[in-house]
C-alpha cells in the first residue's frame, strides 16, 4: 500500500473489557486521598524525577484510574520518593503513599508484577 | 517435715522460669554476630561490667530515668521492682538467720511465715519483722498506684496507658494478686500466733478477732503460691519478660553492641526489654496532637513480640526521635522501626515458635517489593571545580527564598563556591531509605557522590537537614559536610561577613533531622543570637517538636499533618515573637501553612542582616534570581 504519510489514528476510547481497575481499587482502599486528585499537574511540575525524564504522576493517575496499567507499572520505577509532590498538592493527596501503595499493588497482582 | 502441697505451683513456676531464662540467654548469645560475641565477652570481663551493675541497680531497680520524667510513675515502677528485690533479698536472709538450717530452698524464704509462724517474738526478730512489713507496705503502695493507673492514667500524670491482650491481663492479675495474697496470708498466720509487725500483726489481730485465722490462712497461702506460679509461667509470653531481659540488654549495650540495620539478637533483646511503661506514648506527637494512639513504639515492640503484622504501625511514624530520647530502658526505637520497614528486603525474619515461648530466626523467600527500580535516566554530570559545594536539596528547591538567601550569603563570603544542583537536584536518597528501600537509595547516593568527588571540593554545604544527615551517615565522602547553620556560624567566627543586629524577637524551631537525629543544637542558636533576639520556648533542644511534615511518615494524611503543625506553631508563638525561625525547608513550609506569624529559615534572617558593600547591586541580582526561580516553578 502506498505510504501517504498519514494513517488512521488508534481508537482512544476506554476499553472496559480489557482494562483492569484492580490496581486503582487497591490504591483507593489503602490511600483514600487518591480520590481527591483533580489532575492539576502540580505534582508533575515539581517532580524531581520528572526534571530529568518523562515522568508525570498526573498522567499515571489518569491511566491507573482508567485501568491501563502497563505504563504506570514501568514509570513508577522512576520515582525517588522525595515527597515534593505531597507538599505541593493543593488537594492534600498523600501522593508519596499513593506511589508506595501502587508499587505494592503491582507486586501483589501478579500479572503486573515488575 | 517442711513440705506442703501448696508450694508446688511456686516451685514449678520458679524452676521453669530459671531454666527458660538460661535457655533463652544461650539462644540470644548464639545468635549474635562473631564480633558482637567478642564485644560481649570483653565487656563482661572488663570495665563495662561494673558500669552495667551500676546501671542495673539505678535503672532496673530504682528506675531513675522514669523517676526523672514522671515521679509518680517512677515511684510505681520502683516500689514494685526495688521493693520486690528487697523482699526477696531480706526474705532469704531472714530464712537463713532465723530458719532451722542455712542455705534453704527458695520456697522456705518465700513462705517463711507459714513454716515459722512463731517468728517475731523476741526483740531482734520483731525488729526484722518490722523491716519485712515495711518493704511489703512499700510494694503495696506501688501496687495501689498501678491499679489507679489502670483505671485513670491521668492520675499518674500520663495521657494514655498501654492497651492489653487477654494473656497480658491474666499475667497482670496474677502479678497484682501476689502481694495482697501474701499480706493476707501472713496477717492471718500472724494473727493466729500473735506475731507480726505493724502491718501483718495489726491486720492479723483484727482478722483473727472474728475469723478462724489458722484455717482461713491456708487457702491464701495457696493463692499466693498459685499467683506466683502463674506469673512465672506466663512471663515469657508477656511484657514481663522485660524483667530478666533488661539485665541482658544493659550488659550488651555497655559492651558496645548496637542495633545495626538488620534484625538480630540485639534487636530481639531490645524488643523484649520493653516494659510498655507508656512513656513513648506520652511523648508522641501523633498521640497528643493528632489523636493517633495505636502506632507508638510500645505497640510496635508488642506487635513484633506477638508476631503481628507491623507494616501499618512501622510506616505511620514521624521518626522524630522523641521516644528514643525518653525511653527509660534506652531501647533504640527508631532503628528497630527502620528494620521493620526494611523487612520486605531482608531474608532473615524472626518467627514465634513453641506457642510464643521462643522466637527463631528463619530464612524466608525474599519478597521483592521494588525490584527493577533504576535511575539510569539520570544524565551524566560534569560539575565545576570548586572549594565549596552547595547542595540545596529537593525541599530547598520548593522554597526558593532559602536558595536565594544562601546564594547571597555564599556570594558575600567571597569563597569559591559552586551550586551543584542549580538546575534541579537528584534526591539525596534519605526519603527512599525512610521508605525502607535502601538499595534504590544506594543508586542515588552513588550518583550524587560522583558529582561531589569530581568537583574536588573540601566542603559540602546543604540547606536541608534531611540531606545533611544522609550525607554524613550514608555517603562515603572525603569532604566536610556542613549544614548551612554550621557554615554561617563558621563565617561569623572567622568574621568574614558583617551583619547588622535586627530588631526582632524570634523563637527557634529545632528540626528533628538536625537536632535529635544529627545532634546539631548550638550552631543554629548561636547564629540567631548574632542577628536577632532569641526567645526561649518550652520545646527547645532535646524536647523539640516535629513540624508534622516529616518524610519519615508515609501514611499520615494532610489533615493530621496540618493539625500537628498548628499545634506546634501554637506552642512556638506563645510569647508572640516577630517570627518563628527554623533551619529546615520542609519545616519552614509545613509551619508557614499553619500560622499567621512569619516563618523563616535562619539563612533568610542572616541574608536580611548581612552587610554588603555594594548593597544596591546585590538587591538587583536578588530580584533577578527571584524572577528566575518563579519562572522555573
Amino acid at each position: 500500500m502506498d505510504n501517504f504519510g498519514f494513517a488512521i489514528s488508534k481508537g482512544r476510547q476506554i476499553d472496559w473489557e480489557a482494562n483492569n481497575r484492580k490496581v486503582a481499587d487497591f490504591i483507593r482502599e489503602n490511600e483514600p486521598s487518591f480520590k481527591l486528585c483533580i489532575a492539576c499537574g502540580g505534582c508533575a511540575a515539581t517532580c524531581t524525577a520528572g526534571n530529568f525524564t518523562e515522568f508525570s504522576l498526573r498522567e499515571l493517575n489518569i491511566l491507573i484510574h482508567r485501568g491501563e496499567n502497563t505504563k504506570p507499572r514501568d514509570d513508577l520505577k522512576k520515582c525517588m520518593m522525595c515527597g515534593k509532590c505531597t507538599l505541593i498538592c493543593p488537594r492534600g493527596v498523600n501522593t508519596r503513599n499513593v506511589i508506595f501503595v501502587a508499587r505494592k499493588a503491582y507486586q501483589k497482582f501478579g500479572d503486573y508484577a515488575f | 517435715m517442711h513440705f506442703e502441697p501448696f508450694i508446688i505451683p511456686f516451685n514449678l513456676g520458679l524452676y521453669f522460669i530459671l531454666i527458660y531464662a538460661v535457655t533463652r540467654s544461650i539462644i540470644w548469645f548464639r545468635d549474635l554476630s562473631r564480633s558482637d560475641k567478642l564485644r560481649l565477652q570483653r565487656g563482661f570481663f572488663g570495665k563495662a561490667f561494673g558500669q552495667s551493675l551500676k546501671e542495673i541497680f539505678l535503672e532496673s531497680l530504682i528506675h531513675r530515668k522514669i523517676l526523672k520524667t514522671n515521679f509518680r510513675l517512677g515511684y510505681m515502677h520502683m516500689s514494685l521492682a526495688f521493693g520486690w528485690f528487697l523482699l526477696i533479698l531480706f526474705g532469704t536472709i531472714e530464712a537463713d538467720i532465723f530458719g532451722e538450717t542455712h542455705l534453704n530452698a527458695p520456697y522456705k524464704a518465700i513462705f517463711f511465715k507459714y513454716f515459722n509462724p512463731d517468728h517475731g517474738k523476741t526483740f531482734f526478730e520483731s525488729g526484722y519483722s518490722f523491716l519485712m512489713d515495711f518493704i511489703l507496705a512499700f510494694i503495696l503502695s506501688g501496687l495501689f498506684l498501678a491499679v489507679i493507673k489502670r483505671l485513670s492514667p491521668k492520675a499518674l500524670g500520663m495521657r494514655k496507658t498501654t492497651r492489653l491482650k487477654t494473656i497480658d491481663k491474666i499475667a497482670l492479675t496474677s502479678l497484682w494478686l501476689i502481694f495482697p495474697s501474701r499480706l493476707i496470708a501472713e496477717s492471718l498466720t500472724s494473727g493466729a500466733y500473735g506475731t507480726g509487725s505493724f502491718l501483718t500483726g495489726s491486720l492479723g489481730s483484727v482478722l483473727a478477732s472474728f475469723l478462724p485465722a489458722r484455717a482461713v490462712a491456708y487457702p491464701f497461702w495457696w493463692l499466693y503460691s498459685l499467683s506466683l506460679g502463674t506469673f512465672f509461667v506466663l512471663l515469657p509470653l508477656t511484657r514481663y519478660l522485660h524483667i530478666p531481659t533488661e539485665l541482658f540488654l544493659i550488659f550488651m549495650r555497655n559492651s558496645g553492641i548496637r542495633t545495626g540495620d538488620k534484625a538480630g539478637a540485639y534487636s530481639e533483646v531490645q524488643v523484649h526489654s520493653c516494659s510498655s511503661c507508656g512513656i513513648c506514648i506520652d511523648q508522641c506527637q501523633l498521640n497528643f496532637s493528632a489523636g493517633i494512639n495505636h502506632i507508638q513504639s510500645a505497640y510496635l515492640m508488642k506487635a513484633i513480640r506477638n508476631n503481628d503484622e507491623t507494616a501499618e504501625i512501622a510506616y505511620n511514624c514521624l521518626l522524630c526521635g522523641r521516644c528514643d530520647q525518653k525511653c527509660p530502658v534506652g531501647i533504640e526505637l527508631s532503628p528497630i522501626r527502620m528494620i521493620q520497614r526494611r523487612s520486605g528486603e531482608s531474608e532473615n525474619n524472626y518467627i514465634n515458635t513453641w506457642k510464643g515461648y521462643f522466637r527463631n530466626r528463619q530464612n524466608l523467600p525474599l519478597q521483592k517489593l521494588t525490584s527493577g527500580i533504576s535511575y539510569d535516566f539520570l544524565p551524566e554530570n560534569n560539575p565545576q571545580s570548586a572549594d565549596i559545594l552547595y547542595f540545596a536539596g529537593c525541599m530547598t528547591h520548593l522554597t526558593p527564598s532559602i536558595k536565594n538567601a544562601m546564594t547571597t550569603i555564599l556570594n558575600a563570603s567571597g569563597l569559591k563556591w559552586s551550586f551543584i544542583d542549580e538546575k534541579g537536584s537528584v534526591c539525596c536518597g534519605r526519603p527512599l531509605m525512610l521508605a525502607g528501600q535502601d538499595k534504590e537509595a544506594r543508586e542515588l547516593i552513588n550518583y550524587n557522590s560522583q558529582i561531589i568527588w569530581k568537583s574536588g571540593a573540601h566542603t559540602l554545604v546543604t540547606s536541608c537537614p534531611i540531606c545533611y544527615k544522609v550525607f554524613r551517615e550514608s555517603y562515603y565522602l572525603d569532604v566536610e559536610v556542613l549544614h548551612h547553620t554550621q557554615f554561617i556560624r563558621n563565617l561569623i567566627e572567622d568574621d568574614s561577613v558583617k551583619m547588622n543586629f535586627l530588631n526582632k524577637r524570634v523563637t527557634y524551631h529545632t528540626p528533628c533531622e538536625l537536632g535529635r537525629n544529627s545532634g546539631v543544637y548550638d550552631e543554629p542558636k548561636e547564629v540567631i543570637r548574632h542577628v536577632a533576639r532569641l526567645e526561649k520556648t518550652d520545646f527547645d533542644d532535646k524536647n523539640s517538636l516535629c513540624c508534622g511534615g516529616s518524610l519519615g511518615n508515609i501514611k499520615l494524611s494532610y489533615a493530621k499533618r496540618h493539625q500537628i503543625a498548628c499545634d506546634v506553631t501554637g506552642k512556638l508563638t506563645k510569647c508572640d515573637p516577630d517570627c518563628v525561625v527554623t533551619a529546615c525547608p520542609l519545616c519552614r513550609k509545613t509551619l508557614a501553612q499553619a500560622t499567621s506569624t512569619q516563618v523563616v529559615d535562619i539563612c533568610e534572617l542572616v541574608a536580611e542582616a548581612i552587610v554588603i558593600p555594594s548593597a544596591k547591586k546585590n538587591t538587583k541580582y536578588n530580584d533577578l534570581r527571584v524572577r528566575e526561580s518563579a519562572g522555573i516553578l
